[in-house]
């Protein structure tokens, strides 16, 4: 029995959090650890994957698998299952991760644990710890069926860098047209950003920044801090800022090891979305906002003033 | 064109999560219950679908008695009728064989539903009961429009969005902003008094996980505080206590 990983690329690069997945299938030491790649990439940068544990890398190179189509993907995925006589497939949270697992869960049989958020306990049957209620809780979870999927958070392990270079192997999976039923039309995705769920550290900004034009303060830092910035709901409701930054109940769940919110009140809703965050600081300058009770540390102040001074003093300590 | 859209009742999103009997029920002990905020986003849709191209639509849960208000809600706000599936859904397996039944039987055009509930956040059964169906399933989307039997989305990727065609029928896990939320007026609440909801009862069906326990994250520690002017204090907090940076 094998572990399946499937790595999702970025523009040619492989995903960190994918890297993570790799990782945490190794971690498993239920080797061998197969990745599963579709679409373009270069056969260097998919040996790489064995730095993170890796034993094996299969790519379909098919350049109809360089767009996410959900259902295609799901068969390539499940045929992968089947050829690799792997139990396990692992996989980061994404958009589209989540929404091709789904459908393989059926076409495979298999359990599903989404949002987990540490290796699991084989000791007796197999189970997860996933995060519900949008963080606010776990739920230990029992997988009963042959095959099992997994998909994780952010950071449910630590990354793994010490392997040794993995083979690339050709995978050929049967492509059926009715799976392409779907066609993606246009691709608009922002270049050069970090990606937010990828990202470290998160700086974030609310309505306490007045207006988009203000954004270069968040920016700023987040430039500091090699960080990706996001933003609460009546931001991007008011189109200060795209919808995909939106953290929170009805946005984004990130948990990075950092966030930083600035002009953030704290609302329940605001907070689901970022209390997995390892480190929380606020800046704010109401000291009776209930962001005070959910961080680490935490600045009263004006952000005009202070962002500024915080972005300079990250400068000037590197 | 019939539109079913399914709908969660869960706890409002200002719940306080507690558990009894050991950490293995929730405890729904003065927890005001609500249709899941994604749900809502595609019930608002649907609604607007049907006012711009006609449409019937219908309501679907899985659950039991204790939904009917939530249910009711969904009929107050424009659905036209509404069908519960009389079982507890145990996972999202389960609750999506129950799904597909219903859809199997009505022959829905679209099939709405939100990108994930906002108890298990599992963002899975619309996946299963488009795979389930055998017909395209598409998430996270936050456009919708139909046009000659196709629908254009616009989905939500890492770092942005892309625009997607599909030929119906689909399943969508909608989120915003495709719609604004809609409040029921008093019209809309007298109405749906009168609306059918159907009780229907399930298939045999079974599901492939079981909770044994529920956790709840350990209490955050008390906040330190540093001065506006001290900021050279944060960055070194940050860098040796913290170690984030
Ligand atoms: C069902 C539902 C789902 C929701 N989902 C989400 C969600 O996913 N994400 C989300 O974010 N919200 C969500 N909300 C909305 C949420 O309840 C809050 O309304 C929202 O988070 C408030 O955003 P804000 O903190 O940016 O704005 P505000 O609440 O207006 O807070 C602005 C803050 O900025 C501070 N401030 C003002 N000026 C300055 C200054 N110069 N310097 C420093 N600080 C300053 C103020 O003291 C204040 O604390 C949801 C609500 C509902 C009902
Ligand atoms: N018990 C249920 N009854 C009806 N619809 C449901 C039920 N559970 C989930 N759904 C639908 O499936 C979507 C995704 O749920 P989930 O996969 O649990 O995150 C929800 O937003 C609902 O539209």
């Amino acid at each position: 029995m094998s572990i399946l990983v499937f790595v999702e690329g970025d523009q040619g690069k492989i995903k960190n959090s994918s890297r993570e997945a790799v990782s945490y299938a190794a971690a498993m030491e239920q080797s061998p650890v197969v990745a599963l790649a579709l679409g373009s990439f270069q056969a260097t940068e998919l040996e790489t994957l064995g730095t993170n544990g890796a034993d094996k890398v299969l790519h379909a190179s098919s350049a109809q698998l360089d767009q996410g189509i959900i259902q295609a993907y799901a068969s390539v995925w499940a045929q992968a299952l089947e050829q690799s006589d792997a139990d396990t497939l692992v996989l980061a949270k994404s958009a589209l991760g989540d929404a091709v697992a789904a459908r393989v869960s059926v076409l495979s049989n298999a359990s599903i644990g989404s949002n987990v958020v540490e290796l699991p306990d084989t000791s007796d049957g197999f189970k997860v710890k996933r995060s519900i209620y949008s963080g606010k809780a776990f739920a230990h979870m029992k997988l009963n069926s042959d095959r099992r999927i997994l998909t994780l958070n952010k950071n449910a392990i630590e990354l793994k860098t010490d392997g040794e270079s993995a083979q690339v192997e050709q995978f050929n999976p049967e492509l059926n047209q009715q799976d392409f039923k779907v066609t993606i039309t246009s691709t608009d995705r922002a270049t050069g950003e970090i990606l937010l769920p990828e990202a470290d550290i998160v700086v974030s900004g609310g309505r306490g920044l007045k207006g988009p034009e203000n954004w270069h303060l968040i920016e700023d830092l987040a430039l500091a801090l090699g960080a990706a910035t996001s933003c609460s709901k009546p931001v991007s409701d008011m189109e200060w800022r795209p919808h995909h930054e939106h953290v929170g109940q009805t946005g984004l769940k990130v948990s990075p090891s950092l966030y930083i919110a600035i002009g953030i009140s704290g609302a329940i809703q605001h907070l689901a979305g970022v209390n997995s965050s390892k480190v929380i600081v606020v800046i704010n300058k109401d000291p009776e906002a209930p962001f005070f009770k959910a961080a680490d540390y935490g600045i009263v102040g004006d952000a005009f003033e202070v962002v500024p001074k915080l972005t300079a003093a990250i400068n000037s300590s590197k | 064109m019939k539109i079913l859209v399914c709908i969660t009742h869960v706890p409002d999103t200002t719940s306080r999560i507690a558990f009894t009997d050991d950490h293995t029920k929730f405890d729904s002990n003065g927890v005001q219950y609500i249709i899941g905020p994604y749900d809502d986003y595609a019930l608002a849709r649907a609604v607007e679908l049907k006012e711009e191209l006609g449409a019937s639509i219908t309501a679907l849960h899985v659950g039991g008695p204790e939904a009917d208000p939530t249910i009711r809600k969904a009929l107050a706000i424009g659905a036209d009728n509404a069908i519960r599936v009389n079982v507890q859904g145990e996972d999202s397996y389960h609750v999506a064989q129950q799904i597909a039944a219903v859809a199997k039987e009505h022959e829905y055009d679209l099939i709405l539903m939100g990108r994930e509930s906002i108890d298990f956040n599992g963002g899975q059964v619309h996946g299963m009961v488009g795979a389930l169906l055998n017909i395209p399933s598409i998430s996270p989307v936050m456009k919708l429009i139909i046009e000659d039997g196709v629908a254009h989305m616009a989905r939500e990727i890492e770092g942005g969005k892309e625009l997607v065609e599909v030929p119906l029928p689909l399943v969508a896990g909608c989120q915003e902003p495709i719609a604004e939320w809609k409040i029921p007026n008093m019209r809309g609440i007298m109405s749906a008094r009168s609306k059918p909801l159907e009780i229907v009862a399930p298939i045999d069906s079974e599901s492939r996980t079981s909770t044994l326990k529920f956790q709840l994250p350990p209490a955050k520690g008390s906040v330190k505080m540093i001065g506006a002017d001290q900021v050279e204090e944060l960055v070194t907090l940050l860098k040796n206590e913290a170690k984030v940076l």
